[in-house]
């Protein structure tokens, strides 16, 4: 590389030498820069403990997918793409930035090694990604100031408009860019002038651009443009730096922490305390004020890059209810900004219920897990919901019309209220006993598989069929199967999502002995929740299946052969349930079962999989009175009437009970039906004895009040 | 000003969680496979207190009238933040009438200072009269159904009332009294598992004939002066009709009677 006959560092700036400019502008930019840091991270140091460090392998592939790699960014395309290529871009033109800063205090700090075809290689590699960054931004700047799509809007009582911050940083980011590109080409461009051989400048770029304007340049005016962009890039560079800490852009700087420190194990909720097994022991319950939460969530707040597909995707925001996931973190972090001043000491502690969330706002949260599945940086938003409501159920602050039900599950072991002894009554239908006996394992009678029933779909009326139609499919397949029958307690899978862990223990406890003293070997339910809680919130109990998992297996051996279907005008479309699917990725076993179906007609609805709609939501949620503009289950009926279907097939006994209820306050009854899997595939199955096959298609359900 | 308040509360098998079934010889329900639960008016009564307390200062006290088994009531209102309870409890006070169980509650009341008595309007399985009995033995002032209740800087209440159809009725009262309180006078605080946990060793006073300084005659089953003969199911009467088919077929039929009935235009 030819010296640089007009180095920044060697010029003289008013009175100083650029050197000694230089220096104390990277001086004062990291000691600010430093000092804020420094700042940021003592509300993290008041926090939760939060154990992170764990499987550093997992940790650091993980971090390669989704940060490096951005792999969540092209789920919303346009936006995706953008941020990818200023992301990389970015990535490239550091190291530009650093040997800038580094070229000003002096030029031996010049990189070494970089000379040669490495450097010239580097060289159009940061130049192209200098001229795609700016192009980028500019885009961005279109789109968030001209175009200004719904997702960034700020509701009112959220606060004031993120735009300008938005469109300041892009701003500075095109400073950035424009500064050190007209800086290359201006030296490019004097180099040439003093025939030392002119770097090639790679064709198209801003720098090839800007050398190609400034050839005629007067050489005194090429002089200050040189020295004056470097002088410029410098400031901008740090100006930039410091107000990362700032606000939403402080993601560029923790992403790579919040990814990496990701949690890692789905379908999970939280312990009360990392650090306090005895529960006893501990004071308070859950969170109440800030430095309630653990320092990774802390971090999460201060990673969120306010993007809004979280709530783009969240079912409540969606329906109208008090509840945005993208602004349970702004507005954290604000409150963090506030009472943690990068200038003076910190401010006194408010509680967070009253202060920046309301009840109904903690309490609308379904757990469906769509933010979470869509924040491109791994934000927690369900263990944090959990953790304001377990600070709420310790505080005693639980709506009235979810006290009942959890007073029930404290003394009956069910939300209905329902007697124990009554937990088996759903096996004794006259019809359903002739055809299907199911075992119960009291201790007299002992089988090889539990069906783990759960609540609802032993006492509800219009539920029980699909405890019926699942004992028939076990029967069916020829499984060694019974139920724990007054034995069985609730699984409080949604007594600990509502925040009440120490019932959620009981029941787990209480539930684990019983499967012990079944002599058991491996569980089977056709409730999503009930196997989310068996499979990862409990510990040591023998490994679970969902029904439909089940039934794949069978139906790819050919142990379940199905009927073609009988209506030709039915259209199916499959609703993913939220604890089968995002929660436990089973997305493909119920359609395969379906598609197994000779004559299947089957639709996907555009949010399917792992973008699925809630249907509202499930265990104590049927209680919970949100205020809302429509229910979430009206609204997922009309997609699967968008996608063109007419039978919606679910595999989970809560999103029966709201699509069933969709589908009358939506007025579609004669339109729209909902089966669940197991009774489409006991109504399909072709049974080895025609009679049968007869008698079980006569079961009518009696008087059918649903008990909610 | 800070209130000192006693609050009489009475553990009933929930209505809501039991199947009611009369037991064999008649005379009671089945209750082997009962759940209790604090008497839901009483549990309103309880919060109002606490919150009194919590505005004003004070203590408040919850006591019962009953055997070993009723202190699960007594530390769930423990839990929910009631500072002190006592169980009265004695062989002697077994088979009190109503007027008896009053007259147990006011030995306890004079052998204490309390400036406000509540007890709920009613009990699910009561008759809404030992609030009124305690009041005219203590010859305080007595106001039933309070939906309200402010206290005053003079030390007087103001407190309203429902009346039927919907009308209030506000009452200044002077303390000391008695208040039988109504639901939806508040939104009772949930009480959990672990509230209750934590509340599990403290000792709860029991006090007996000897503790109350009462004449166990005047008490118990042999100084009752109401005795209960006889309890039973109603006979379903002419037109009581129960709706079968279908919940379609059901919510039809329904909306047919009501239309009938001029109920729907």
């Amino acid at each position: 590389m030819a010296v640089n006959t007009y180095s920044p560092g060697q010029a003289t700036y008013w009175f100083l030498q650029g050197q000694v400019l230089f220096s104390i502008i990277t001086l004062l930019g990291i000691a600010c820069f430093s000092y804020i840091l420094a700042k940021r991270l003592v509300p993290l140091l008041h926090g939760a403990p939060d154990p992170r460090f764990d499987r550093p392998s997992t940790r650091i592939a993980k971090s390669l997918k989704f940060w490096l790699a951005q792999w969540k960014q092209p789920r919303f395309m346009f936006a995706g793409i953008l941020h990818i290529v200023i992301f990389l871009g970015f990535l490239a033109l550091s190291f530009r930035s650093l040997s800038l800063v580094l070229m000003g205090i002096s030029d031996r700090l010049v990189v070494q090694g970089f000379a040669g075809n490495v450097g010239e290689f580097y060289s159009m590699v940061k130049d192209y990604a200098a001229t795609l960054v700016f192009v980028a931004a500019a885009i961005a700047a279109i789109r968030r100031g001209i175009f200004k799509p719904a997702r960034y809007a700020v509701p009112e009582k959220y606060g004031k408009d993120h735009t300008a911050e938005a469109i300041f940083v892009l701003g500075l980011i095109a400073l950035l860019l424009l500064s050190e590109s007209v800086f290359d080409a201006s030296g490019v461009v004097l180099h040439a002038r003093q025939g030392q051989g002119a770097e090639a400048l790679a064709p198209l770029t801003l720098a090839w651009m800007f050398s190609k304007a400034l050839v005629s340049c007067p050489h005194s005016l090429l002089v200050n443009l040189h020295l004056g962009t470097f002088l410029i890039h410098e400031l901008t560079f740090f100006a930039f730096l410091c107000f990362l800490p700032l606000g939403k852009h402080f993601h560029v700087v923790t992403s790579i922490f919040n990814v990496y420190f990701a949690k890692l194990d789905r379908g999970t909720v939280k312990p009360v305390r990392w650090d306090v097994a005895n529960l006893d022991e501990v004071k308070s319950f859950g969170v109440k004020k800030f430095e309630d939460f653990t320092w990774k969530h802390m971090l999460d707040f201060y990673s969120c890059a306010d993007c809004g597909r979280c709530s783009d995707n969240c079912p409540s925001n969606a329906v109208g209810r008090p509840l945005s996931p993208r602004f349970l973190s702004i507005k954290a972090r604000n409150y963090s900004f506030e009472h943690y001043p990068v200038f003076g000491s910190a401010k006194e502690s408010q509680p967070l219920i009253g202060g920046i969330y309301s009840e109904d706002e903690i309490w609308s949260c379904t757990t469906c897990g769509a933010c979470e599945e869509e924040c491109p940086l791994m934000v927690d938003y369900i263990d944090k919901i959990v953790d304001l409501r377990r600070g709420m159920i310790d505080a005693g602050n639980v709506p009235q019309s979810m006290q009942k039900p959890l007073k029930a599950l404290e003394s009956r072991g069910n939300p209905y209220g329902k007697m124990e002894k009554k937990k088996a009554d759903w096996t004794k239908d006259k019809e359903f006993q002739e055809t299907c006996k199911v075992k119960i394992l009291d201790g007299k009678q002992r089988a090889d598989t539990l069906y783990f029933v759960d609540s609802i779909t032993s006492y509800d009326d219009r539920i029980q069929a699909i405890g019926r139609a699942t004992a028939r499919i076990l029967d069916y397949v020829g499984e060694d199967f019974g139920i724990l029958g007054a034995a069985e307690k609730d699984s409080g899978h949604d007594v600990r999502r509502f925040g009440e862990e120490t019932l959620y223990m009981e029941l787990r406890d209480h539930n684990v002995e019983a499967i012990k003293a079944s002599g058991v070997t491996r569980i089977v339910t056709s409730d999503p929740h009930a196997f989310n809680a068996l499979k990862n919130d409990y510990k040591d109990v023998p490994p679970v299946e969902h029904i439909s998992q089940l039934i794949a297996r069978q139906v790819k051996v050919g142990n379940i052969a199905l009927n073609p279907v009988e209506n030709p005008d039915a259209v199916y479309t499959y609703h993913d349930p939220c604890y089968l699917g995002r929660h436990n990725q089973v997305y493909d076993e119920p359609r395969n079962v379906l598609d197994a179906i000779p004559g299947m007609k089957r639709v996907e609805m555009d949010r399917s999989r792992d973008h699925s709609f809630c249907c509202g939501g499930g265990g104590l949620m049927l209680f919970y009175e949100p205020t809302e503009d429509q229910r979430m289950g009206v609204k997922r009926v009309q997609m699967a009437a968008a996608a063109g279907a007419n039978v919606i097939v679910t595999a989970c006994p809560f999103c029966m009970v709201n699509m069933e209820d969709a589908i009358k306050v939506a007025g579609m009854e004669g339109k729209m039906t909902a089966i669940d899997l197991t009774e489409l595939v006991d109504k399909q199955m072709v049974r080895r004895n025609p009679e049968f096959y007869v008698s079980s298609r006569t079961e009518k359900t009696k008087q059918c009040v649903v008990i909610r | 000003m800070t209130v000192e308040i006693l609050v009489c509360v009475k553990r009933v098998p929930d209505t809501s969680e039991n199947e009611i079934e009369l037991n064999r010889a008649g005379n009671d329900i089945e209750r082997d496979d009962l759940v209790y639960s604090i008497n839901e008016w009483d549990n309103y009564a309880v919060e109002e207190a606490i919150q009194i307390v919590e505005k004003n200062g004070g203590n408040v006290t919850v006591a019962t009238v009953g055997s070993e088994d009723d202190e699960e009531v007594l530390r769930r209102e423990l839990a929910m933040g009631a500072n002190h309870s006592v169980l009265i409890s004695d062989d002697a006070f077994e088979g009190s009438d109503r007027a008896g169980v009053a007259s147990l509650l006011k030995a306890f009341v004079q052998k204490n200072k309390f400036d406000l008595i509540m007890t709920g309007a009613q009990a699910e399985d009561g008759a809404a009269e030992v609030g009124g009995m305690l009041a005219a033995m203590l010859d305080y002032p007595f106001a039933s159904l309070v939906d309200s209740i402010d206290v005053m800087d003079n030390g007087k209440l103001i407190v309203s009332r429902e009346i039927e159809g919907g009308n209030k009725e506000m009452n200044e009262m002077s303390l000391p009294c008695v208040l039988s309180i109504q639901t939806g006078i508040n939104e009772p605080r949930y009480v959990g598992m672990r509230g209750i946990r934590q509340v599990a060793s403290v000792e709860i006073p029991t006090l007996g004939v000897a503790e109350l300084g009462i004449e166990a005659s005047t008490v118990g089953k042999s100084a009752a002066k109401v005795q209960r003969t006889d309890y039973f199911v109603p006979a379903l009467g002419k037109g009581a009709e129960i709706l079968g088919g279908s919940r379609e077929e059901i919510i039809a039929r329904v909306i047919e009677l009501v239309k009938a009935k001029g109920g729907l235009k």
